[in-house]
């Protein structure tokens, strides 16, 4: 037994009266047969019939108004007692959901518009057109367990699987994408093949798909500051198309200077003396000459700023944090220094406030710091570039007149947004910070 | 009832955008008296002069609207029924969506075109249609079709202040059907970023405008039969979001691309295509559009508007099979 519903004629309409029944109980019914009258307040309608069969009970009296989607009455599904059964429309195919049977491919779009003005539209089949070639690979019976998806064979050239040994579940036998991940998962060892997956890991049989084992892991909630960096990560590299490009500075004078000057700045101000701020300061001069580094990309406009605040990279135990140095070009070697250990300190205890973070129009990445000789550090959007300053080591170069020196070289390493600009005038940025770098001493 | 509807959000964004810039006014039928679906109640009497009655002329609508927005105002003109809008079609393709393009990007014409479209509603041949596939072919114009409230919102937002022509589509058939409180729920601001809506790991659907109500509601009887399925809900069809588009079809490697206008020629075979374009070796199975089929136009008769529309039965039937594939 199905019920009919009040169906809603028209936007707006919320509620609709019983004028007549057309129908009474006992009574055949074909499809699209008229079961009563219904008024609204924009248009009196009859009401079709959307099965086959005998009408039932009538829940709704005449004069009696109800909501949409109340029950009006009952029809009993099954061959309409008295008459012959309407005819299905499309040669009497039950179709799935999209069905137009293969030897109906060449169905055109008059008798498809026939068999839907014909139809009266049994519950069921949303006639999508003649796409003949793809229902015949969704539904032929023939054996497909030797038709490989591209998916398929990505995955299995990727993880070295031979698929002949996978068992297919998908139709007719075909081995799905799935079915090579639960191999990979549960199946016999794996040879294993240079991998070249990309992919997230999203499930444990995704992970197991890359060679790691489907147990035996933790999970680490996220905290979130490691949800902040995730996000911010994942939109720079996202959103903007990033160049990187390096260059080797020698700063032995810049190495022999912070050693000159190390003692009686640690005496004077409990600090140690890195050599972030003597970079520091040179970013900003070199900025002061390239504003166009000094960016950043908001929406449809790229903003160029006059002052210079400047994000230090630091790493916490709980992650990367970046606080600005506000007004960086305003201080000397000593402010700056004084400056970058206070928001560090205050980085690693947690104390840092919001403005400490914002703001940032440019920054600067000690790298050198963990080691690393060269780095490719992703821009810290919206800001439009970011430098980084990798560990000074001590090599052998060739110096004036083909001789050979020991020096302390340094590479510094620049990303750019290549939206905001282009090579040449990062490479003139890096060019002429390396210029400066190179003169302190 | 908590939250806004779909034309709850319109009117009060049309209120607020007219309140903050007076270049802002409202060209077309009916709408000094708040229009057929009421989206512009309240704004004659709260802006006199700025909602502005036009004949029953949509050409002219778009006609005035592109001179309008030439000499520096910020039209915003409804075409009471998408149905109607092609007798503007001259004025939309030939002007507006060339007019940058024309002046070596000298001139521009703030406007959006906003319309009601879909069907559902028992509007017949001349109230149900779906124009898009016919707007989208025009590269100049953007078109935005929503399917929240609060999206509604957004991107009208950002439709009116674009300098540039927008078509701006509104399902009629959800205007009073889904409720988003407007206060929490931010929307998507920027035109051209489509939206994952829900990840699956079974197959992935596209759709927009009430096929995406029906596509989550197909997802989730879907999901208590363990078929997991990624929703990406466009919002602007024109241009696409690319990039989300192919990164939500790649890891499941199955789509399905939804949508009530007619099959073909419809915009699912852009979708269709770009995914068998750029994403070919991750697909795990034929690219499949479920659509309404090739009819000359939406029957007013319940069982065949019914048999017509794609649904949520529909949806999950065609996705089953592509699951099982």
């Amino acid at each position: 037994m199905a019920t009919v519903t009040m169906p809603q004629l028209g936007e707006s309409v919320t509620e609709g009266t019983i004028l007549s029944w057309l129908k009474q109980p006992g009574d055949p019914v074909h499809l699209d047969d008229p079961l009563c009258e219904i008024e609204t307040e924009k248009v009196t309608a009859e009401l079709p019939s959307p099965l086959e069969g005998t009408m039932g009970e009538i829940l709704v009296s005449e004069g009696e108004t109800v909501l949409v989607g109340a029950p009006l009455c009952e029809i009993a599904e099954g061959t309409a007692a008295g008459g012959p059964a309407p005819a299905r429309a499309g040669g009497g195919w039950s179709g799935g959901p999209m069905a137009i049977p293969p030897e109906e491919s060449g169905t055109s779009s008059d008798e498809v518009a026939g068999a839907v003005a014909a139809h009266g539209g049994a519950p069921g089949p949303a006639a999508v057109q003649p796409v003949a070639v793809a229902e015949r690979i969704l539904r032929s019976p023939d054996d497909r367990s030797r038709f490989y998806s591209p998916a398929v064979l990505r995955l299995a050239s990727e993880r070295g699987v031979d698929l002949a040994g996978v068992e297919g579940t998908g139709v007719a036998g075909r081995v799905t994408r799935k079915d090579v991940e639960r191999f990979l998962a549960t199946g016999p060892a794996v040879s294993a093949a240079p991998a070249a997956a990309s992919e997230r890991v999203t499930t444990p049989a995704v992970a197991a798909a890359r060679g790691e084992p489907a147990t035996g892991f933790e999970t680490v909630q996220l905290t979130a500051t490691r949800r902040t960096i995730a996000e911010n990560m994942a939109r720079s590299n996202r959103e903007a198309p990033q160049a990187w490009t390096m260059v080797e500075a020698d700063v032995t004078g810049l190495v022999r200077r912070r050693e000159r000057e190390r003692e009686r700045f640690e005496s004077e101000e409990g600090e140690s003396l890195t050599l972030l701020p003597y970079f520091t300061t040179a970013v900003c001069e070199t900025l002061r000459e390239f504003p166009m580094l000094n960016a950043r990309w908001e929406g449809e406009e790229l903003r160029r700023y006059h002052a210079f605040h400047l994000g230090i990279a630091v790493a916490t135990e709980t992650g990367l944090v970046v606080p600005v140095v506000h007004d960086a070009g305003d201080l000397s070697v000593t402010g700056l220094a004084r400056r970058i250990a206070d928001l560090a300190r205050r980085a690693h205890s947690r104390k840092l406030r919001v403005e400490d973070v914002e703001g940032g129009t440019f920054t600067v990445n000690n790298t050198g710091s963990f080691g690393s000789i060269a780095s490719k550090p992703i821009v810290n959007y919206p800001q439009v570039a970011i430098v980084s300053m990798e560990r000074a080591v001590r090599r052998p170069i060739v110096v004036a007149d083909d001789a050979i020196a020991v020096r302390w070289m340094m590479n510094v390493c620049l990303s750019f947004d290549h939206r905001a600009l282009d090579g040449q005038e990062a490479g003139g940025f890096l060019a002429a910070l390396k210029g400066r770098l190179e003169a302190i001493g | 009832m908590p939250g806004a509807t779909v034309i709850e959000a319109v009117r009060v964004t049309l209120e607020e955008v007219m309140g903050q810039d007076d270049r802002v006014f409202i060209i077309g039928e009916d709408v000094e008296a708040g229009g057929v679906f009421r989206a512009t109640e309240g704004l004659a009497a709260k802006y006199p002069g700025r909602v502005i009655d036009s004949p029953l002329a949509e050409s002219s609508i778009i006609g005035i609207s592109v001179g309008a927005a030439h000499y520096g105002m910020k039209p915003v003109a409804e075409i009471q029924f998408a149905d109607f809008i092609h007798a503007g079609f001259d004025q939309l393709c030939s002007e507006a969506s060339r007019w940058c393009y024309r002046t070596r990007g000298e001139a521009h014409l703030p406007m959006v075109v906003r319309t009601p479209w879909g069907g559902g509603v028992h509007g017949g041949q001349h109230h149900s249609q779906s124009i898009e596939a016919y707007y989208t072919h025009l590269p100049g114009l953007k078109v935005i079709a929503p399917s929240f409230p609060a999206d509604y919102r957004s991107l009208l937002k950002a439709a009116i202040a674009d300098p540039n022509p927008v078509l701006f589509l509104e399902h009629k058939r959800t205007y009073r059907m889904v409720r988003q409180d407007l206060a929490t729920e931010p929307g998507e601001s920027r035109i051209g970023r489509a939206r994952v809506t829900r990840r699956g790991d079974d197959l992935t659907i596209y759709a927009y405008g009430l096929m995406l109500h029906e596509s989550l509601a197909a997802a989730e009887t879907l999901s208590r039969d363990g078929i997991e399925c990624t929703v990406v809900d466009l919002l602007t069809l024109l241009p696409l979001d690319l990039e989300t588009i192919l990164e939500a079809a790649r890891a499941p490697g199955k789509v399905l691309v939804v949508h009530e206008d007619t099959l073909t020629g419809g915009f699912g075979g852009e979708i269709a295509a770009l995914v068998a374009e750029h994403a070919f070796e991750y697909l795990d199975a034929p690219v499949r559009r479920l659509a309404a089929p090739d009819v000359p136009a939406m029957p007013y008769h319940h069982n065949l508007e019914s048999f017509f529309m794609p649904d949520r039965e529909k949806i999950a039937r065609a996705a089953r099979e592509l699951a099982a594939y």
